[in-house]
């Protein structure tokens, strides 16, 4: 009969934090706003609410003497929205970084099956059929823009460890410069068709050793000189770049690309593109657009970060909870006898609860503003890299957005709302007379 | 020794406060656990001996490019290799690209270099007779409910047959098993015969992705590993050979600097977890000034009253600590084997010795840290300002 109340009382609890924590996490701004403002209007209008304010007035200006313990709940909070803002900023620059890299109307082409640009083989023959199809933008000269192209990987030394790590090295076709029209030459100049040249996108350049203009390294056992560094802002900046023929020829791949990209004349004929690709009875290939190719590949690993990440935060919210409840919990009590004094003289259990809640949020919402603030000014931007799908490394970078840090302080309330509303509710059902009593 | 009871009376004196606090240095260390776990996984930090006879050689250029399979008789005839065996990368999707777990053709001597594989005899003969046989680890099998018999379908991504087909099926001839718990990883694995993969492929005929090598003796490993790179010197296939650890070790460190994430991350936990704490213990000290007094009254010196408060931080946060790690070491395996390996190890390592030790060490010093402030005040209290309330 005991266990069975216990245990109503601890699910009644459970739900009890549940649902506003959902509620608050999920909460559009609006609802925010909106609850934000019927609260100052209660205690601007109702007594009951003119009573919260002037104790948690008195809680909040008191805080000053309680700051050793009150630094607890804004320093644990900071901590927690820090790591998920982080987190969450890694896989938001990752997936843009390769999000921007490709459009609607540009399609990539591969072997049936192959799923990567490393695992695929496209033929001189197939390449020159889909450079054909109607849907493939013209240039000036009436030539399709399409570029067949050669994934392959050299090992360079990092700049930051000294250690050999994976850099991609693509062969493009003459069509790269009119399909990546973006790409911004910020130093030297662009390879030279025929010979072994290379030129380094800007991420390349300062991840790796060995890539300045001027400079020439060993591919294969073959000298090539870097003639040019390019901006194209997204993960083509993680590549170095030269001539397909050549890059083929020093690599053995004979004729054959790993894909082909081709301009559509607009976004609008892609389907028209895979279908007359797909009737073709001379080819087995994929098409997808570049856009959704990308995207793909970014998929996996930011999912595998934001788990990880949210992991990471909620075990960090747990302890941080139990901090903020021995804080509030340590404040109520220090504050027992004026808090009986008031409910003495008529003041309402509602108002005492909720003052103490307003007390606790606010010092998380200072706590998670903190974390959140700290996290953008050393975060944003900030570059870091790791694996990508064709084994060589994608260079990114750090997307605090505000949408970010939006939901950075949405979780410090949370935390703020469970670590305030036992000690909230501790105080207002406390006996008057014991509470006179205390100390 | 003696005093552990009046420690421990101190410690649970106000039980909510010691239960929250308990619960937050638990929710640390069991942090500490799992992101130590995976750290060591990427460090190559492995305590685990297997593999340390073996080099790994791939192409020098790159991971992704094969070696002839000719190489092979000349790395067999370096003195100091015992045997010598090829794998290759097969990269074989089941039913859904999202369904990921790694796929090697590998040649017939390949269980004889990997004695931690475990399959019976039969299930061996089996794999060795059938061309189109193939085997898989435990973990994997039971995933997907696969028993020895069936027929599995993968779809090819790298290499399709010489009609052009892309779906391969094989015949499970057997479910191998890694009794080592730091090798539970591997049990996702899927091998297929290599013999098989040649014949039937369109391209790459005749090439293997990597070498693996068997020392006859591990203090040579240097020395013979230099020999087989220079076999291939100045050719167009040049190779890179290495330890099995230190190829790992490399390969996991493209993945970015865990290390430093692990670091910022547990720097930011350990800062609250010290304010957090030293907040608890100096409210504890504050409370029970009075009654530090009365033991000094009572001649216990101002040595053992630094004592007993640094002794119940320490107390502390070994409790949560303790208990953390090992919640910690339960998830680990939990979800261990769930995950693929990644290259020889799985992402995450066991919660072993080596953890524990770093563990223990960090709950002393936090507690020592934690109650240094709270222990000196109880220390320079002076009985008479202490008994008045002063």
């Amino acid at each position: 009969m005991n266990t069975l109340r216990i245990l109503r009382t601890g699910a009644a609890t459970a739900v009890a934090i549940i649902v506003p924590m959902v509620l608050l996490l999920a909460a559009p701004w609006w609802a925010l706003a909106a609850s934000l403002a019927a609260l100052v209007a209660w205690m601007a209008l109702t007594r009951a609410g003119r009573q919260a304010l002037s104790i948690a007035r008195v809680g909040i200006a008191t805080i000053g003497q309680r700051l050793g313990s009150s630094s607890v709940v804004v320093v644990g909070i900071a901590g927690v929205v820090g790591v998920l803002v982080a987190l969450l900023a890694m896989a938001a620059g990752f997936e843009a970084t390769l999000a921007q890299t490709g459009t609607d109307d540009m399609a990539i082409v591969l072997r049936a099956g192959s799923q990567t640009e490393t695992n695929s083989i496209v033929d001189h023959d197939s390449a020159q059929i889909v450079s054909q199809a109607a849907q493939v933008l013209k240039n000036l000269h009436g030539q399709p823009i399409a570029s067949p192209e050669l994934v392959v990987v050299a090992s360079l030394p990092k700049r930051s460890t000294g250690l050999d790590a994976n850099v991609e090295l693509r062969g493009v076709g003459d069509g790269a410069w009119d399909l990546h029209r973006n790409i911004k030459i910020i130093d030297g100049r662009k390879f030279s068709p025929g010979l072994r040249e290379l030129m380094a996108g800007k991420s390349a350049h300062e991840q790796f050793k060995g890539l300045d203009v001027g400079s020439s390294l060993k591919l294969n056992g073959q000298l090539w000189n870097v003639v040019g560094i390019f901006d194209s802002a997204d993960s083509h900046n993680s590549e170095v770049w030269g001539d397909t023929p050549v890059v083929g020829a020093t690599y053995r791949r004979g004729s054959n690309t790993n894909s082909v990209v081709v301009q559509l004349t607009d976004a609008g004929a892609f389907d028209a593109f895979k279908a007359a690709l797909a009737s073709d009875p001379r080819l087995k290939v994929d098409v997808m657009t570049t856009h959704d190719y990308y995207n793909r590949q970014s998929e996996t690993m930011s999912r595998e970060i934001r788990i990880v990440g949210t992991t990471i935060a909620v075990i960090m919210a747990i302890g941080a909870v139990f901090g903020a409840l021995n804080t509030m919990y340590a404040a109520v009590s220090a504050r027992a006898r004026e808090i009986a004094t008031l409910r003495a003289i008529g003041f309402r259990g509602g108002p005492v609860i909720v003052s103490v809640l307003l007390e606790t949020m606010l010092l998380a919402l200072l706590g998670g503003a903190l974390g959140a603030t700290l996290t953008w000014a050393i975060f944003d931007n900030y570059t870091a890299s790791t694996l990508g799908m064709n084994f060589s490394q994608v260079v990114f970078s750090f997307r605090v957005s505000p949408l970010l840090l939006w939901s950075g302080l949405k979780w410090a309330l949370a935390i703020g709302f469970i670590g305030g509303v036992f000690p909230a509710m501790r105080a207002a059902r406390m006996p008057v007379m014991a509470g006179l009593r205390e100390l | 020794m003696k005093y552990f009871q009046l420690i421990w009376a101190a410690l649970f004196r106000r039980s909510t406060r010691t239960l929250f606090t308990l619960l937050s240095v638990l929710a640390a260390f069991l942090l500490f656990g799992l992101l130590d776990s995976v750290r060591s996984a990427f460090t190559g930090a492995t305590n685990s001996v297997a593999g340390a006879d073996r080099l790994i050689t791939v192409s020098k250029i790159s991971l992704t490019l094969s070696l002839p399979k000719s190489l092979l008789e000349r790395i067999e005839a370096q003195p100091g290799v015992a045997e010598a065996t090829y794998a290759n990368w097969f990269g074989g999707i089941y039913q859904d690209p999202k369904n990921f777990f790694p796929s090697q053709a590998v040649a017939d001597n390949f269980l004889d270099l990997y004695p931690e594989w475990e399959l019976s005899a039969d299930q061996r003969r089996a794999f060795h007779d059938i061309r189109t046989g193939a085997i898989v680890g435990a973990s994997l099998a039971e995933k997907y409910h696969w028993k020895v018999g069936d027929k599995i379908p993968l779809q090819a991504t790298l290499f399709p047959q010489k009609d052009g087909s892309n779906t391969w099926t094989f015949d499970l001839v057997g479910i191998y098993h890694m009794s080592d718990p730091n090798l539970r990883g591997q049990e996702n694995n899927f091998y297929l015969k290599w013999d098989y993969l040649d014949e039937a492929r369109q391209l790459d005929k005749g090439t293997v992705g990597w070498y693996v090598v068997k020392l006859a003796d591990r203090r040579n490993a240097d020395r013979v590993a230099e020999a087989i790179d220079a076999l291939s010197f100045d050719s167009d296939h040049e190779t890179k050979t290495e330890s099995e650890q230190a190829f790992t070790a490399a390969f996991a460190g493209q993945f970015g600097d865990i290390g430093l994430i692990v670091g910022a991350i547990m720097g930011a936990v350990f800062f609250t977890l010290v304010l957090l704490t030293g907040n608890t213990m100096a409210q504890a000290v504050r409370e029970r000034v009075p009654e530090l007094a009365i033991l000094k009254t009572l001649g216990f010196s101002n040595r053992s009253v630094l004592g007993l408060v640094l002794g119940e931080s320490v107390l502390l946060i070994v409790l949560g600590g303790v208990v953390g790690l090992a919640l910690a070491g339960v998830v680990v395996n939990a979800v261990r084997t769930s995950l693929p390996a990644m290259g020889p190890t799985s992402p995450m390592l066991p919660v072993g010795g080596a953890i524990w030790l770093q563990g223990l060490c960090l709950m002393i010093l936090v507690g020592l840290i934690v109650g240094a402030l709270p222990a000196v005040r109880g220390m320079r209290l002076r009985i008479v300002d202490a008994l008045s309330g002063r």
